[in-house]
């Protein structure tokens, strides 16, 4: 009796991804690394001087988990663009189309070895950290959890986006164009509470604010919304994303004729 | 016994309106080698597309043991296999992983003794820790045949498994077949090389316009449609065909000691007989007689031309 999910067909996708990530592992993990260091520098010495604390929170850890909400969305979305993205262009996509595996197993293998470098390389961040600013986390749990969830959102947002690329600049337009500001805006750097508002009512329409907001409370017990809202938050995004995979698999969009 | 793959009146229209398959119904028996014959665009690579799971059609059914490719597709893709026509490989990958990793796609755990001798059967042994990108155009192929092999599928497809590749490699692949054959492997090819449906298939079908316009054993379709040339060698040089033996269709060769006679050998009476014994009351003396076949490539024109017409005919009604 066949079993209902082709495990084996799940771990030889997600092994073949981590490969490829062992592969180039010092590029993977020194590039966000030496960004970190930067932004430490920038944020936490030169700009934090001025600020000292928000909120009772020295500024330079103040900014550890939005420095980590950065990363992992970027690194979530570009891992499983690109995983998704490499075999359409390569051609090898059509291994994954004509083998027992379906959305389930697809989505589970690059889904999942997106979410799980983008998570070793947060963490690689925080602990870069520890080295500039003294980060204590007061729900150790909750911290995993909200990165867990995080990167599972992003990684299956990257996964659309690389199924629905023609190009390798449609690819890269997403993250520039969308991603990216709304990390900036939705609170890495500063407390929405900080805004006029009028700001900080137009910051809450950023999905991302409750993805850093929720983070940023399993770090100080701080948080700009409600903790049940960003759980909330993120959950949705999985489920919508989980459903929009599905229809594509379904129809064969962009991916069967 | 049903065939290994039951095709029922399978049906493709692409979104542009092109139709590329219509009502395409054929068996494939389990252990034969069957080729599929078309010009560009006929609709071959469309049919097994479709079988694979790349295309889904717009009408029929096809079944793979059994098991309907829509319905339980698990199962009829775990019998397939499929090299496909262009040459796709993770270029930094190695040849041992790339193989490894398609077993894991099929749900198959790790057999890295079966893997060896895959991979010895296709002389890629030796080179199972390089890296696809350093490999050449027919290694890259093998490679294609190894992967689409790691699962011990029951079905192999072969889409055009020569096209540009050198006439050594190509003799090489044949091999390779026929040893596949030997396994009880059940293989579809497509091909533009008449001489390859010629050397490896126990059938042909003929696909022109998105319509299979016949499947058959290939010895029987080169009887039935084979013309055969007969040819006279003259005892002495003639400068004209005599006008007693005009209207025969017979050809004078530029040395003028050879009669080339077309005939048909489905016909009923060939004419030969009556063309010798007219040759000796003319006073000809024949020195040597000698037939020829025509080749598949020839029989293949002859089948391709009559479907056009018809199509033209049906088209026009």
């Amino acid at each position: 009796m066949m079993s209902a999910i082709n495990w084996p067909g799940v771990w030889a996708i997600f092994h073949h991804e981590m490969m490829r990530f062992f592969r180039t592992i010092m590029q993977s993990l020194l590039s966000p690394v030496v960004s970190t260091t930067l932004y430490f520098v920038v944020f936490g010495a030169a700009i934090g001087g001025r600020i000292q604390s928000v909120e009772g929170v020295p500024y330079g850890a103040f900014i550890v988990p939005g420095l980590m909400m950065l990363t992992i969305l970027q690194q979530s979305v570009s891992n499983a663009s690109f995983g998704i993205y490499f075999p359409k262009f390569s051609g090898t996509i059509y291994e994954y189309l004509v083998s027992p595996v379906g959305w389930i197993e697809v989505t589970m293998g690059f889904v999942g070895a997106a979410a799980a470098k983008s998570m070793m390389i947060a963490l690689v961040i925080l602990l870069t950290s520890f080295f500039f600013v003294g980060v204590h986390i007061l729900h150790p749990f909750w911290m995993l959890a909200f990165l867990f969830l995080t990167a599972l959102g992003f990684s299956l947002l990257g996964f659309i986006i690389g199924l629905w690329a023609k190009s390798f600049e449609q690819l890269q337009l997403v993250p520039m164009m969308v991603i990216t500001p709304l990390v900036f805006l939705g609170g890495a750097f500063y407390s929405a509470n900080m805004l006029p508002p009028f700001w900080e009512g137009v910051a809450k329409l950023n999905p991302v604010l409750y993805l850093i907001s929720g983070f940023r409370w399993s770090f100080f017990g701080l948080a700009d919304v409600p903790v049940g809202v960003s759980l909330v938050a993120v959950a949705i995004m999985v489920g919508v994303c989980l459903a929009i995979i599905r229809w594509i698999f379904a129809t064969g969009w962009r991916l069967r004729e | 016994m049903a065939g290994i793959i039951q095709i029922d009146n399978l049906s493709k229209q692409y979104g542009g309106g092109t139709r590329a398959l219509s009502d395409v119904s054929m068996d494939i028996e389990e252990g034969e080698i069957i080729a599929l014959l078309g010009p560009n665009g006929a609709g071959k690579t469309t049919l097994i597309s479709i079988i694979c799971g790349l295309v889904v059609p717009t009408g029929g059914t096809v079944r793979v043991g059994g098991h309907d490719i829509r319905t339980d597709w698990r199962a009829a893709r775990r019998m397939i296999g499929l090299v496909p026509q262009e040459i796709a490989l993770e270029p930094f990958e190695t040849v041992m992983n790339c193989v490894r990793f398609t077993r894991g796609l099929y749900g198959e755990g790790r057999d890295d003794a079966y893997i060896e001798q895959v991979l010895r059967s296709l002389a890629l042994w030796d080179k199972r820790d390089a890296m696809t990108k350093e490999l050449s155009g027919g290694m890259k192929r093998r490679v294609l045949i190894a992967k689409a092999l790691a699962h011990r599928p029951k079905v192999l497809f072969l889409d055009e498994p020569t096209a540009g590749v050198d006439v050594a490699l190509r003799r090489e692949m044949w091999q390779v077949v026929e040893g596949l054959r030997k396994d009880g492997v059940t293989i579809i090819l497509t091909t533009h090389y008449l001489e390859e449906a010629e050397e490896m298939a126990d059938r042909i079908g003929v696909i022109n316009h998105g319509r299979l316009l016949l499947v058959k054993p290939k010895d029987e379709l080169m009887g039935e449609f084979g013309r055969k040339t007969l040819t006279i060698e003259l005892d002495t040089a003639l400068e004209a065909i005599p006008s007693a033996l005009a209207g025969r269709g017979l050809e004078l060769a530029q040395d003028g000691r050879h009669l080339r006679y077309d005939y048909d050998t489905r016909a009923d009476r060939t004419g030969i007989a009556r063309l010798l014994g007219d040759l000796a009351a003319q006073g000809i003396t024949v020195r040597d007689v000698s037939t020829k076949q025509s080749s598949l490539e020839e029989v293949f024109i002859s089948l391709v031309d009559d479907g056009d017409k018809n199509s033209a005919a049906e088209d026009a009604a």
